[in-house]
């Protein structure tokens, strides 16, 4: 660790006041205040969404634009540097933990609750006599029979593609250390393109699910848990994706240096961090 | 800070014996009851000499060593010897408590081999009670009327000495025997507890669970739902009549006798007035919780006044009660008589005049 | 917006933009404050209106569910409206003051954290007033009741998203200010205490905030989008939201304890006029109640209906927490020993905390005895075990914590008499509101009813006339702190106490708007760090 050895190379950069925080927070209580009321079903609400989810990004342009100025003026130095690196890495163990409760929630369906709903117990004996203990199928006491998404195919497809992308963007990375403007920006746009080609196919793979498979949000805990893990996982490649292509449109512009350029690898750090979670997810929702 | 050492404590204690049922724990008449408070006893004087010893020291410290007698300061900071022991010790003390309670544990959780077994259905807000060996069953519900309860003006009520604590019907079970309860639900979570026993299981719904319990005396025993379960939480009460054995068997058998009367041959073709009669007692025994008794609904609850669905088809109507939705149990626990008697009742009452009925020869063939 | 001098006075913006713009932790930490102020006065006039419910038998005031919505949001209020913000706005006062930084790591992005709390706050607010009322469920939120309850749970569970998001940003500010912004010469192991308990909290915090968000993720999906995590006739089980919301809320339970020991660890060094006891083991036992806390949750589910190796493992994990948090007890009584003591009010917290934070640490252990559980669990026992540890621990820190720092936030002294006045008021009226709770849990009172059995009404009588005592005091508290902000009884010096050792007593009072812009000097530092033996005086 620096500090303890004075690495106070330069007056600690503390911004000055700024409009941008209060302007997410009132984003976001428009945003909560929307869903809550569109899940019940007021109309109003899709406004108040709506509404927050347009102020969220303005307040994000106008936040990220002052960050990137302030970055480019050479107002962060390394304590700076060393700071982001740490908030970075704590923001991406928060989202660990965020997938832990759902992987969490999959974990004890399976190794739990279906074996006591389905197996030679008591709760099936005396409340749900049809029931079976089988994972993945028709598992629940009382849900539509469903088909299971298989692990070839599409999901196979995905996984070659995130781990294609993780090494493009890596080579990406070497083309910017090395000061090689040009691969830098090849490798952003072939991850880019790898992400959107993800997110495509992951969209086909819903709609496959939904109509072929009748496999839906109420297809049990199955059907429950392979949504939200993976949709919740397509919502990060999406947001990864939205910060390659700032990257993107950063490196074209000239941004970056070979030593200082943590923009870049905080989103690099970010999508390797996705990346994994679909490995885990490959393997506990797909294939097992 | 005198007042919140143990000498306020124990003086309190002394003033009490009087209440006991106020104060403390329940008389046990289980055999875990008495080893609970057992355990209960010895950690509480375990307690009781941790505290005296270490506040004993603070407060030793706090009036003598205090800047306004002209103490001064030594400043030591640390001592290994002492860091260690005061690590070890309280280790040690709870090691020593880990197998006494170990074996309870063990004994509580073993519910193998009892002599009777009886599954204990938590339902806003009563108990349903199935004796699974005699194929006995019936509900228990609170028993102080509302006039007691409702007091929003603040005038002055008599209330009857087991206000809350009261029901309709209790559980009887035999003294002696080895009672295993399996709960289970219908809606929300609830938790069948009987202090006296030392018995406390939540009641989930969709999964059975269980507990069991060996009274050793005769008497009536009571308890309270004690997990929140919606607005009438408080007033779920559980009562339990532990009698001889031979009593038991003559009120089995007679109970066994009454509900054969009513159970009658499937087949059967009811009228509509025993229909309406009998639908009633269902509706208010299970629906009017949430439907309310005038059937205009509350809350989350919808009308069943006028709703759409019980107005409408009746395949429909009776679906939703078999199968129920979001909130809405699924009653496959009611017999078809009873089914077929509060359909027929919701849809000829409550201010809907559909004018069809159901019978249970209907539902019968539904359920397949 | 102008950046070319970001170190330049011009930004204090003056009027309201100087609040919600803010940049500047001790603007932020003094927003966070009064907002956790309000709060505790908001759940507090909501936890009257339970007591008032409680004085006699019967229904008097509320219909039963108009009481659990006070029960619930009384909880949420409370917890994360109240008590962790005042931790988290003492974290950002004084966190940068004593450790030698400028601000915290992210100073813009640490007042998005508090910006964020009253939409929250909001939110729960409005609650009350839609169709079916607010959430009812308790603050743990069970499924199937919640999924029972009206538009009033979504808004509780989206105001939880806003407390975790802001939770989560306000919780990296601090690891990373704790981790990478020390003044020269202070390494880790010689940071006070505070700044040792608000990294552990905020770590605890960053891995269960965004779990609690899962929970409540999938309660809204059951809700509103027909998933079935919690309910088994689609092979969920209503017992794994318990499991889930535990594996946050016995962590949280400690988020709000860990920093109550650092306040304390550093009030009673000095008024003792002494180095704090055993530093090092102060900071392991900080570390193992970190860990462990993540190996104890299912101990608020003995009665659901675990296995019995599932029951002993929880149970024996429980009671071993005992022995690191009895490690601090001992090391503050051995800070005490042969100590200068005086009995300056922010003192007589602390000690007041150290005495009534072990009777609610062993009525917890008590309740950690599975089979005695099986007794106390729903019951008032709890309820009393709770407030010990989280009013009499606490929220008494906290009381000593603003004692004791408002002479360097204000500039002036506060009046001692009505100090003390508040802490011997509050403590007999704690004493009168919770301890006969025990009794009450004893006999088998259940928690969360609005109405009880004739049996329990002496002690709830005896409750309630201790609770508005109790909320009287408070009155007390709030007119001191007006009149101290105001002038008090005089100015205060930079280190109006003499015991007091560390950075934030070298800077003036009131603090000076920027402090610490050049990182005090390594002999300032060691000047403090020797004092508190922390450092040997010829290393
Ligand atoms: C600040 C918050 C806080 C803290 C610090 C604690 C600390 C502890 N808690 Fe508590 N607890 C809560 C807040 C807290 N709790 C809340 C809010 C609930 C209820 C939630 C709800 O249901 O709504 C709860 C509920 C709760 C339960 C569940 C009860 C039930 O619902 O049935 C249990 C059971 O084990 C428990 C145990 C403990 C234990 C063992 C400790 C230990 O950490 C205590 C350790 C301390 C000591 C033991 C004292 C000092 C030690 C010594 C002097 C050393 C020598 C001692 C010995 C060797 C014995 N707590
Ligand atoms: C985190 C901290 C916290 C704090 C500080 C408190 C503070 C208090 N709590 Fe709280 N409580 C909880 C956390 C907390 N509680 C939790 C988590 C629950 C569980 C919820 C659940 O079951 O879901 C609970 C539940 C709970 C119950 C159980 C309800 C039930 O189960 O039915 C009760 C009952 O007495 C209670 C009482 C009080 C009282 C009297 C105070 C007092 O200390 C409050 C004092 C403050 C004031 C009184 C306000 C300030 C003063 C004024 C506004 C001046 C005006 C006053 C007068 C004129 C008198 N609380
Ligand atoms: C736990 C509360 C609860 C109980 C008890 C209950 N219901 Fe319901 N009921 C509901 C809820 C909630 C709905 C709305 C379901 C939905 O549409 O999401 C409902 C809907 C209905 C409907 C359809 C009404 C409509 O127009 O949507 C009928 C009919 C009905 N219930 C009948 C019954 C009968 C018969 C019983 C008793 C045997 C009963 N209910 C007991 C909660 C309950
Ligand atoms: Cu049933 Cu509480
Ligand atoms: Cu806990």
């Amino acid at each position: 660790m620096n500090v303890e050895h004075g690495v106070h190379d330069a007056p600690y950069f503390v911004p000055s006041p700024s409009r941008w925080p209060i302007v997410g927070a009132v984003a976001l209580f428009f945003f909560a205040l929307g869903a809550a009321l569109t899940v019940n079903k007021v109309a109003a609400g899709w406004y108040s969404l709506a509404g927050g989810l347009a102020i969220l990004f303005w307040m994000l342009f106008g936040w990220f634009g002052d960050v990137i100025r302030e970055s480019q003026q050479q107002q962060y130095g390394q304590q700076v540097d060393w700071s982001l690196r740490w908030g970075m890495s704590w923001f991406i163990f928060s989202e660990v933990m965020f997938f832990a409760a759902f992987f969490g929630a999959l974990f004890y369906a399976r190794s739990i609750a279906i074996p006591e709903l389905g197996g030679d117990t008591l709760t099936r004996q005396l409340l749900w006599p049809d029931s079976q203990a089988a994972w993945p199928g028709n598992s629940a006491p009382t849900s539509t029979s469903y088909t299971p998404m298989g692990a070839l195919g599409i999901p196979a497809i995905n996984t070659a593609i995130l781990l294609t992308s993780g090494a493009t963007l890596t080579w990406a990375h070497w083309g910017l250390v090395r000061g090689r403007r040009l691969q830098l920006i090849c490798g952003l746009v072939a991850t880019i393109y790898l992400a959107a080609l993800f997110l495509a196919l992951q969209a086909y793979e819903y709609h496959h699910g939904f109509l072929d498979l009748n496999l839906t949000l109420a297809s049990g805990a199955y059907g429950a848990t392979f949504y939200l893990l993976t949709g919740f996982h397509g919502l990060h490649v999406f947001v990864g994706t939205l910060m390659l292509c700032v990257m993107l449109a950063r490196a074209s512009q000239g941004h970056f240096s070979e030593k200082q350029h943590f923009g870049f690898e905080a989103a690099a750090w970010y999508w390797h961090f996705v990346d994994v979670v679909w490995l885990l997810l490959f393997v506990v929702v797909y294939w097992l | 800070m005198k007042h919140t050492g143990p000498g306020w404590m124990i003086a309190l204690l002394a003033s009490m014996p009087a209440h006991a049922a106020e104060w403390t724990f329940q008389p046990p008449v289980t055999a875990i009851a008495r080893d609970v408070g057992a355990l209960h006893a010895w950690i509480m004087w375990i307690i009781l000499a941790i505290f005296v010893l270490v506040f004993g020291v603070m407060f030793y410290a706090i009036l003598r060593h205090r800047r306004s007698l002209g103490h001064e300061a030594r400043h030591f900071h640390e001592n290994t010897t002492v860091e260690i022991l005061w690590t070890l010790i309280p280790l040690l003390i709870l090691i020593g408590m880990a197998w006494p309670v170990a074996k309870v544990v063990l004994a509580q959780k073993d519910t193998r081999n009892p002599g009777l077994t009886i599954k204990v259905t938590g339902q806003q807000w009563l108990w349903q009670y199935d004796y699974l060996d005699h194929r006995v069953g019936f509900k228990s519900r609170l028993a102080t009327p509302r006039t007691q309860i409702n007091n929003y003006d603040g005038l002055p009520i008599q209330r009857s000495p087991r206000y809350l604590l009261e029901v309709d019907e209790p559980l009887v079970v035999p003294v002696d025997t080895k009672v295993r309860i399996l709960t289970t639900s219908n809606d929300v979570i609830h938790s069948w507890g009987v202090p006296a026993f030392a018995v406390k299981q939540d009641a989930i719904p969709g999964y059975i669970r269980d507990t069991w319990f060996t009274a050793t005396q005769t008497g009536t025993f009571r308890g309270q739902c004690v997990e929140l379960c919606g607005r009438d939480h408080a007033f779920m009460p559980v009562v339990v009549k532990v009698v001889s054995k031979d009593e038991f068997s003559r009120w089995i058998t007679q109970k066994q006798a009454e509900q054969q009367k009513v159970a009658s041959d499937p087949n059967r073709v009811w009228t509509r007035a025993e229909l309406m009669q009998h639908g009633e007692k269902v509706y208010k025994d299970n629906c009017a919780s949430c439907h309310q008794e005038n059937g205009k609904g509350l809350g989350p609850f919808p009308a069943l006044t006028g709703s759409k669905i019980a107005t409408g088809p009746i395949t429909g109507h009776l679906a939703i009660v078999l199968k129920g939705k979001n909130a809405m149990p699924a009653w496959p626990s009611l017999s078809n008589e009873d089914i077929a008697a509060v359909v027929t009742y919701e849809r000829n009452a409550l201010g809907n005049k559909v004018g069809d009925e159901l019978q249970p020869k209907a539902v019968a063939a539904a359920r397949q | 917006m102008t950046h070319e001098h970001p170190h330049g006075d011009h930004d204090t913006v003056r009027g309201w933009r100087r609040w919600l713009y803010a940049t500047n932790h001790k603007d932020i930490g003094t927003l966070y404050l009064c907002f956790a102020g309000l709060m505790f006065f908001t759940g507090g006039i909501m936890a009257l209106g339970i007591r008032l419910e409680l004085f006699q038998p019967g229904l008097q005031y509320w219909q039963p569910e108009f009481y659990n919505q006070l029960v619930t949001l009384h909880g949420v209020i409370m917890v994360f409206g109240a008590i962790m913000p005042a931790f988290t706005g003492l974290a950002n006062w004084m966190l940068p003051l004593m450790i030698g930084a400028p601000d915290m790591a992210f100073a813009r992005m640490n007042n998005w954290s508090f910006w964020l709390l009253p939409p929250a706050a909001l939110l729960l607010v409005i609650s009350l007033f839609v169709p079916g009322g607010a959430a009812a469920a308790g603050w743990t939120f069970y499924p199937p009741l919640s999924l029972q309850d009206g538009m009033g749970m979504d808004f509780a569970i989206f105001a939880i998203h806003l407390l975790g998001i802001s939770s989560i940003m306000g919780s990296i500010n601090i690891v990373v200010t704790v981790l990478n912004m020390r003044a020269p010469g202070m390494t880790l192991l010689k940071m006070p205490l505070f700044a040792w308990t608000s990294l552990i909290t905020a770590y605890l915090l960053i891995a269960v905030a965004p779990v609690l968000a899962g929970a409540v993720t999938m309660l809204l999906t059951d809700r509103h989008f027909d998933t079935h995590f919690f309910k088994a006739a689609g092979g969920g089980d209503p017992v794994l939201f318990q499991h889930i919301f535990w594996f946050f809320g016995h962590p949280e339970v400690y988020i709000m304890a860990l920093p109550a020991f650092g306040i304390v660890s550093q009030i009673i060094p000095t008024f003792t006029r002494k180095p704090l006891f055993g530093y090092v083991s102060m900071v392991y036992a900080t570390c193992a109640i970190g860990i462990m806390s993540f190996t104890v949750w299912a101990h608020h589910m003995f009665s659901v209906g675990m296995p019995a190796t599932a029951q002993l493992f929880f149970m024996f994990m429980t009671m071993l927490i005992a022995v690191p948090t009895g490690v601090k007890v001992f090391n503050w009584i051995a800070t005490m020993w042969e100590g200068s003591m005086s009995f300056e009010t922010p003192m007589l917290f602390a000690i007041g905390f150290v005495c009534l934070f072990t009777v609610g640490g062993f009525s917890g252990l008590v309740l950690s005895i599975a089979p005695i559980d099986t007794q106390m669990h729903d019951t008032y026992y709890v309820v009393a075990h709770f407030h010990y540890v989280l009013v009499a621990g606490a929220l008494f820190s906290l009381f000593g914590a603003v004692y004791y720092w408002l002479p360097k936030w204000t500039g002036y002294m506060y009046s001692e008499k009505l100090g003390k006045l508040h802490f011997w008021w509050s403590m007999i009226a704690f004493n009168i509101t919770f301890f006969p709770m025990h009794f009450l849990g004893l006999a088998g009172m259940p928690r969360r009813i609005p109405d009880y059995a004739l049996q329990f009404t002496d002690f709830n009588a005896l409750a309630t006339v201790g609770s508005m005592l109790f909320g009287l005091a408070q009155l007390l508290f709030v007119y001191n702190i007006v009149h101290c902000v105001r002038g008090g009884v005089g100015k205060a010096s930079a280190c109006p106490w003499d015991g007091a050792n560390t950075l934030e007593w070298q800077v003036a009072s009131p603090a000076p708007h920027h402090t610490w812009h050049e990182p005090p000097s390594e002999a300032i530092v060691r000047r403090g760090l020797v004092a508190q033996a922390l450092e040997n005086r010829h290393e």
